[in-house]
């Protein structure tokens, strides 16, 4: 047994250390499509949360049974049924951010983030850890989408949530709202990300030699 | 840990199938399920929609009925709105406004739907609702957004026919501002228009169509629509 587990520990590193986004730079397409506006981030956030953990659950409750060969066929079709269930739910509860969104609701069927989770962690842990991943992950998600999606509003119109937050003397940066400004954040975030990162590995490398490291502490 | 519960043996081809048709069996249940769910209020959510586009392109109507365009003529009809649908809106007295009329037509990224209220005996537009489209955000999307170019439509003429101009230019009561940066979009609008025109203006009935029964609390539900901000 390599690391003691903790559910909370599974959450965390989700939503900072390996966050789906800034560190595994996965789920692009949505990521740069949807976050022209904080509000159209918030709804994919949680219409991505509730598919993902949805299916980590159902995945982890059943993976004694479902054979390793359609594995993934069984997990795409448990992925398509939420995803279509958030599809109706949206449509019917708000259809004027459902039909900004268009195509990326049913295509969080193909985001890499839910099926990799799957694949690399519901299939293989108990329900309550793979939960907790799915949280995290899914959460991470949402964080990221909210960041792009706030600084690309406040930017491009410069609103947040469609209040208003400068004068009318605000020129908006019109880019920012354009695919390229999506583009444009993502990467600068990206570059923090690797920054904070890189500055970490320096410390702890620095610290390594006289004490022993703070992280994993957990290995027996 | 426990580690994978997935054991290398295989599996008879039988015991794949079979649970492949379990897992679609049971999403198609749950698909028809939310289907069912949501389904009334989706159609609800539709119909209040148009309700809502029909009373905001027509001045003072606060009650509407629904009308089909069939073989040249105009009749009176209920089922599900399609292309060939149209409205007629009159006031809280019964008197006749005008016609809701649609149009739609290629914007610059995808089908620009829309509805615009015509008054056939000023032979004028008075207002006009983007549907549905996928125009550039910040950019195409002004021509709901943007209220100065909305308002082009308030008070415009159809003869002979309308065109665009650049900003600034409107000199006729035909001629729309185009919306700075957003071209296409504008002339997208407009060349919609033009066509709808074509197709609806020589084919309205010359008398003004029978009011409905009246209805109640019709105008109730308009001041509800917080959701069109986005």
């Amino acid at each position: 047994m390599a690391e003691k587990m903790s559910g909370y520990d599974e959450m965390l590193k989700g939503l900072w250390r390996e966050n789906p986004v800034f560190v595994q730079v996965l789920g692009m397409c949505p990521m740069l499509a949807v976050t022209n506006s904080a509000v159209n981030a918030v709804v994919m956030g949680v219409a991505t949360f509730f598919v993902l953990v949805s299916s980590s659950f159902l995945v982890s409750s059943f993976r004694g049974v479902i054979p390793k060969q359609v594995r993934i066929s069984i997990y795409v079709v448990i992925i398509a049924t939420f995803v279509t269930v958030a599809d109706y739910t949206l449509l019917a509860l708000v259809p004027a951010i459902h039909k900004e969104l268009g195509a990326f609701i049913p295509l969080i069927v193909a985001n890499c983030i839910i099926l990799g989770r799957q694949e690399a962690f519901a299939s293989k842990n108990s329900v309550k850890f793979a939960v907790f991943d799915a949280i995290g992950s899914a959460g991470g998600f949402m964080f990221a989408l909210l960041a792009l999606g706030s600084v690309r509003e406040i930017l491009g119109e410069g609103k947040i949530f469609g209040i208003p937050l400068f004068g009318d003397n605000f020129e908006p940066w019109i880019i920012m709202i354009l695919p390229p400004g999506g583009f444009i954040t993502l990467g600068l975030i990206l570059l923090f990300f690797n920054w904070v990162t890189a500055r970490r590995a320096a410390r702890n490398q620095l610290q390594a030699q006289p004490v022993t490291s703070s992280r994993g502490s957990h290995i027996q | 840990m426990s580690h994978s519960n997935l054991k290398s043996q295989d599996p008879s081809s039988s015991r794949l199938i079979i649970s492949m048709a379990i897992a679609g069996l049971f999403s198609g249940l749950i698909i028809i399920g939310i289907y069912l769910a949501t389904f009334n209020t989706i159609k609800a959510n539709k119909a209040r929609e148009l309700k809502e586009a029909v009373f905001r392109v027509l001045p003072n109507v606060t009650q509407m009925s629904q009308l089909r365009l069939e073989d040249g003529r105009v009749v009176a009809y209920s089922g599900d709105p399609d292309e060939n649908t149209l409205y007629a809106g009159f006031d809280n007295r019964g008197h006749f406004i005008g016609y809701a009329l649609t149009g739609s037509g290629a914007g610059f990224q995808d089908t620009i739907k829309m509805l615009y209220g015509y008054q056939p005996d000023k032979e004028r537009i008075v207002g006009m609702r983007v549907l549905d489209s996928r125009e550039t955000p910040g950019l195409g999307d002004k021509i709901y957004k943007d209220s100065e170019f909305v308002s082009n439509f308030d008070a415009l003429s159809v003869y002979p026919t309308i065109k665009v101009v650049k900003k600034g230019n409107k000199t006729k009561n035909s001629e729309v501002d185009a919306i700075t940066g957003a071209t296409i979009s504008s002339k997208a609008v407009v060349r919609i228009i033009n066509l709808a025109n074509k197709k609806w203006l020589s084919n309205l009935p010359a008398n003004p169509p029978e009011a409905p029964e009246p209805e109640k609390a019709n105008r109730a539900d308009k001041k509800q629509s917080k959701t069109e901000a986005y």
